[in-house]
């Protein structure tokens, strides 16, 4: 009796081991930006994490909302000033001369038809339909004063920042900023 | 770098589960590989797989938005056939190599 109080018998729980821990299941992609290349990089993120099926969601807060507005979502540009990456040693005075940009814009969108890649309007649709869910920041709408109606219809709500947060509630999720 | 048996065909699958010889594709064979992915293919399903193997045979590079706008499918019924990945299950179960597409 004496033996078993001095020795206290300790056991760890079993803790059951989780194999898909560590597995991505879900992206949140934050788009703040309304440039054709920083649209793209998110629309092509959260098309390719349903294509692997993964929940995917996306968030355009500020100029990203451009990229989800009826009126411009198919009119995005490229900056070909002040974007040192865009032809390496082009002068700034030559890249914004009139027209310069559209017409950059134009050639860049252009080769991505050739790959295959849809107009943004056709790629949010792409993207609703394989399941993915697209909202709008409501601060960034109030600051544009932009409603419902001026958004594409895929877009499932205006949302608060706490709302975003809580899309990526669970685990094996990653949020991507834009 | 596997050999299974599937049906009474010895094929290989690679270490992802695409068949190594596209000839060794069957429609039993197809079955089989949809029951490893908890799929039970139907006419439907077999409509789309037809479509992936002639595309294939045809060398035309596949992807998500060439199905949707293939006439045999939109997406969201794509998705529903083939849930969690459409493109790379339905190419499995096709016995087409896995699609290297980004759209």
């Amino acid at each position: 009796m004496q033996d078993i109080l001095e020795k206290p018998v300790t056991k760890v729980a079993e803790v059951p081991v989780n194999k898909d821990r560590g597995k991505l299941k879900k992206v949140l992609i934050i788009c703040s930006k309304g440039k054709l290349e920083d649209v793209y990089a998110a629309l092509v993120m959260a098309n390719g994490a349903l294509m692997e099926g993964l929940e995917a969601k996306m968030f355009f807060t500020f100029f990203g909302l451009e990229a989800i507005t009826k009126k411009n979502a198919d009119h995005l540009h490229t900056a070909t000033v002040g974007n040192p990456a865009f032809m390496p040693g082009m002068p700034t005075i030559v890249a914004g001369l009139p027209g310069f940009e559209a017409f950059a814009s134009y050639m860049m969108k252009k080769e991505m038809d050739k790959l295959d890649m849809p107009q943004v309007s056709e790629f949010i649709q792409m993207i609703e339909a394989g399941g993915g869910e697209i909202y709008a920041c409501k601060l960034a709408a109030e600051m544009f004063h932009l409603k419902k109606e001026d958004f594409l219809d895929e877009v499932k709500g205006i949302i608060t920042v706490g709302d975003m947060y809580a899309l990526a509630d669970g685990e094996g999720t990653q949020i991507i900023f834009i | 770098m596997e050999t299974t048996v599937l049906t009474l065909v010895q094929t290989e699958v690679n270490n992802e589960g695409y068949l190594k010889n596209m000839n060794d594709w069957s429609p039993e064979l197809a079955r089989e590989i949809a029951a490893k992915e908890n799929i039970q293919l139907t006419t439907r399903h077999f409509e789309v797989l037809n479509w992936l193997r002639n595309k294939h045979a045809e060398g035309v590079p596949l992807s998500i938005r060439k199905v949707g706008n293939s006439g045999i499918v939109d997406i969201k019924q794509f998705y529903a056939l083939f849930p969690g990945g459409p493109l790379k299950i339905s190419s499995k179960i096709a016995g087409i190599p896995k699609p290297a597409s980004c759209i």
